[in-house]
């Protein structure tokens, strides 16, 4: 059941992906999408309940939004980094707590942190995220918990678990 | 709408050229992989925002449509894949570091 599914899943993917109808490339999309299902189905989700939680989208879409303006935010910031003369830059690896539990969420909330305004995440090792940030505003770890990964959490805990 | 497609296409750019200055003048792996991910993932999310918007909702603008969330994915992925196996490898941060909280955590 899981390896039909992502086989349709890639399948489709791959029709999109090459917009054309011939022969040759449907052939080809269902021997990728085959091998695809073989290797990934085990890793395929194991209820599908949450999918058809239908305020689990609604947050997913807010979640977009305030994700791709955070987006904009860090790349003003990085630019404006690199383009001041005196480049104002005080780098170091810091360690935040998480309060999510699945690994689904986990790797998300890593992904945007990666994403957001000087940071990048290092590592996870149990609950707590190692990450390297380009400006250390303050030693206080709850202050700069609630810079990092607070703006995250709260939406990502509505959408994944 | 082309109007609006280069406006996207140029503002990429720039950001693309942001990213490479700063890959050149920030000091260590770390901050670079900074100016690196994030100005040149957005840069480039830019340009392909101009791409579909240029071409209209044919197969070049789906295929931007797909690139964009892998090239998310991908960027953020390769990022973390890169500092931490920097980290392992053994590479310093550089002087005006301020902070290591990973240095006594044992790696895996």
């Amino acid at each position: 059941m899981k390896y039909i599914a992502i086989f349709i899943l890639s399948f489709i993917f791959w029709l999109f992906l090459t917009f054309s109808l011939d022969l040759s490339n449907i052939i080809i999309g269902v021997v990728a999408s085959i091998i695809t299902a073989f290797i990934f189905g085990r890793y395929f989700l194991k209820d599908v309940i949450p999918f058809l939680q239908p305020q689990r989208y609604f947050w997913l879409i807010v979640y977009l939004f305030i994700f791709t303006w955070e987006c904009i935010k860090a790349n003003f910031d990085v630019a404006y980094r690199v383009l001041h003369p005196a480049m104002p830059i005080k780098p170091g690896i810091v360690k935040v707590k998480l309060g999510l539990k699945t690994n689904i969420a986990k790797t998300i909330l890593a992904n945007s942190i990666t994403m957001t305004p000087g940071t990048i995440s290092v590592d996870i090792i149990g609950d707590e995220i190692y990450v390297h940030w380009i400006y250390v505003y303050s030693e206080n770890p709850e202050e700069y918990s609630q810079r990092i990964s607070g703006r995250f959490e709260k939406y990502i805990k509505k959408i994944f678990e | 709408m082309e109007t609006i497609g280069f406006i996207f296409i140029c503002t990429g750019i720039l950001f693309n050229l942001f990213g490479c200055i700063g890959l050149i003048r920030l000091p260590d792996v770390y901050n670079r992989l900074q100016s690196a991910t994030k100005c040149v993932t957005l840069g480039t999310c830019s340009i392909l925002a101009g791409v579909i918007f240029y071409y209209g909702f044919n197969d070049a603008g789906f295929k931007a449509i797909i690139a964009i969330p892998l090239l998310f994915f991908a960027a953020t992925v390769a990022a973390h894949a890169l500092v931490k196996g920097a980290y392992i490898f053994g590479v310093k941060l550089g002087d005006k570091s301020v902070k290591d909280d990973y240095k006594d955590v044992p790696k895996s």
